[in-house]
């Protein structure tokens, strides 16, 4: 409050003049300004701000960071060699991997499992700048993210590696 | 005796027609109206079919909702009254309209029946008595809720009954002597005179600052914003009706609504000329209804054929806006409002120019009833209107208001009114 050291205490009580503290013209004023907000959204309702959220839905860019999906590769398999480096980097621990042992020698490892909780995930995405092969990428898009159980929300690999779904889990 | 039973029965079931009929309306005027206001869309969801009519389908739902909902009676409440309070301000709320005039008369075969339910000589004293008597369920739905925060509720809406009701009245006693009558159909037909040939004789022109008080006085009477402070959901919680749920809660919801309908009818009754038309008295309204009816008929078709076009536009442009039934509705008004106005112009093939002098009667009467309810709708919307400008009142805010500003103005107005009434006769 800049006005503070200007005026002494409660000096802004003083400034309502009569026409003010009569009430009445200040309704009318108020009455008025309500009014016009009224005429104009009445006349123009196509104009308002408002977005009809399920019909309409807004544009992310292209860099906007949506529900998790894990790369496939050629074959089918993940792309994923297990190396930990995402359950490390995540701030809020969601991300919890089993590794095994991958049948083909030129891969070390697969992940046996590879869980998400997308109700602990704070969609960061610093697992997708730590993973090494590409293997994690959030560009699905998706943001509406439902379910009727708290267990539905830990996802599995399968469900993060055909990410075809819309919010609902 | 018989027809006279049958008169008043006819006359009780077309005003709780207007009521009961007004009041889906009025919650969805509030609901848009205050969406509208604060730049929001309001309700626009719930539809029958496709057909939305921009949210009047919502009362509809509402209802069923209300209806189907659990009603649930707290622990230790006081049983009898707590059911009973409910009903008490739905009661009172429907008793008041049966002494207002809402039109002149009516000639059906040969007798000429006043548009009234009971035409009290005491009309405004009935009202006052019942309209106070609305507190009682405010009061008693509070104490008997066995809560804080009803208690507080009720408490206050006596607290401000008390201080307003004095306003309110005084502030009537400045109609009362210039029209020298308790009865509501002759300060009504008081009101049909101009002055000087020039402007109404309204009880607004007459008592203009008794219009302003009375106004106010009447907002606290409804509860309504800015003087909800029964309600006073930020410091109250909810108020007198926290505890109530279900059907219980929609009587008091209603009941609410009521009451505004029904100050809204005192209002235009006692200050707006009641179903007085200015400049276009009854004889007038009858010689040239061969004129009028002609006139009015042609508006509504152009009005309805306007209608329908502009929603088939909307039509065309929004063809493919939802993808569902809802593209259908802006099609489907468009044949409605285009068949409204096929029948009106159909209505001309009876020939309206040369209608008798029964038809001119029943014309003008009709004219004057559609006066009427426009009042007591603009009267209506004012309430919610207003509840949407003005924050409410802190308590002791209300309390210096009523005491220190409308009581000692209340008084001045009545004394100025009797001296220069006595001066002038």
């Amino acid at each position: 409050m800049p006005d503070n050291k200007r005026l002494p205490d409660r000096a802004w009580l003083k400034r309502t003049n009569l026409r003010e503290s009569l009430y009445l013209w200040e309704i009318v004023r108020g009455l008025g300004i309500t009014l016009k907000h009224l005429v104009r959204n009445v006349l123009r309702t196509s104009e308002m701000p408002t977005m009809q959220y399920p019909d309409e839905k807004r544009v992310y860019g292209p860099r906007f960071r949506g529900r998790h999906r894990l790369m496939q590769r050629e074959d089918g398999s993940p792309r994923c060699v297990a190396c930990m480096m995402c359950s490390t980097v995540c701030p809020a621990d969601c991300i919890e991997i089993v590794a095994a042992e991958h049948p083909d020698p030129k891969i070390e490892k697969y992940p046996a499992s590879f869980q998400i909780d997308l109700l602990r995930c704070v969609y960061c995405g610093l697992c997708e700048e730590a993973c090494p092969c590409d293997a994690i990428r959030m560009d699905t898009g998706i943001y509406e993210i439902a379910a009727d159980k708290r267990e539905k929300f830990v996802v599995d690999k399968d469900f993060l590696l055909n990410n075809d779904s819309d919010g609902t889990l | 005796m018989i027809p006279v039973l049958l008169e008043s029965l006819a006359k009780i079931v077309f005003m709780l027609l207007i009521i009961l009929g007004l009041l889906p309306p009025l919650i969805w005027a509030e609901r848009k109206g205050a969406a509208f206001i604060q730049d929001r869309t309001g309700p626009n969801r719930a539809q029958i079919l496709g057909v939305r009519l921009a949210g009047l389908i919502h009362p509809i739902a509402d209802v069923f909702k209300l209806l189907f909902k659990e009603d649930i009676r707290p622990q230790r409440v006081h049983r009898v009254l707590y059911a009973l309070a409910p009903l008490t301000v739905m009661a009172v709320a429907l008793a008041t309209f049966a002494v207002i005039p809402f039109g002149d008369y009516i000639i059906i075969g040969g007798r000429q029946i006043p548009l009234v339910v009971a035409d009290l000589n005491v009309g405004i004293l009935y009202i006052l008595a019942i309209a106070s008597l609305g507190t009682y369920g405010v009061v008693l739905g509070g104490w008997a809720s066995n809560n804080k925060f009803t208690f507080l509720g009720g408490v206050r809406s006596s607290a401000q009954m008390i201080s307003y009701e004095i306003s309110l009245g005084l502030a009537l006693m400045g109609i009362l002597l210039i029209f020298s009558s308790f009865k509501l159909t002759d300060i009504v037909a008081g009101q049909s005179a101009l002055i000087w040939g020039l402007v109404p004789k309204w009880g607004v022109v007459v008592q203009p600052l008794g219009f302003v008080l009375f106004l106010t006085a009447v907002f606290a009477e409804t509860n309504r914003n800015p003087f909800d402070l029964p309600e006073g959901e930020s410091e109250i919680v909810a108020g007198f009706h926290l505890e109530y749920s279900s059907m219980k809660f929609a009587l008091f919801f209603m009941a609410e609504y009521a009451h505004m309908i029904i100050s809204a009818m005192i209002v235009s009754s006692l200050y707006f000329g009641g179903w007085n038309i200015p400049w276009l008295p009854r004889p007038v309204l009858e010689d040239k209804a061969g004129f009028l009816l002609p006139v009015c008929i042609v508006l509504v078709a152009l009005f309805c054929g306007w209608a329908s076009v502009m929603y088939f536009r909307r039509a065309q442009r929004e063809r493919n806006k939802f993808r569902d039934l809802r593209d259908r509705e802006p099609g489907l008004l468009g044949v409605a409002f285009g068949g409204a106005a096929a029948i009106a112009l159909l209505c001309l093939l009876l020939k309206p120019w040369s209608v008798g002098p029964g038809g001119a009667s029943l014309f003008a009467t009709i004219v004057q009833v559609l006066a009427f309810v426009a009042k007591v709708i603009f009267f209506s919307w004012f309430f919610i209107w207003v509840r949407w400008t003005l924050p409410r009142f802190r308590y002791d805010q209300l309390m210096a208001l009523g005491w220190k500003l409308m009581l000692p103005l209340s008084l001045a107005n009545l004394v100025i009114t009797a001296v220069v009434i006595a001066l002038v006769s």
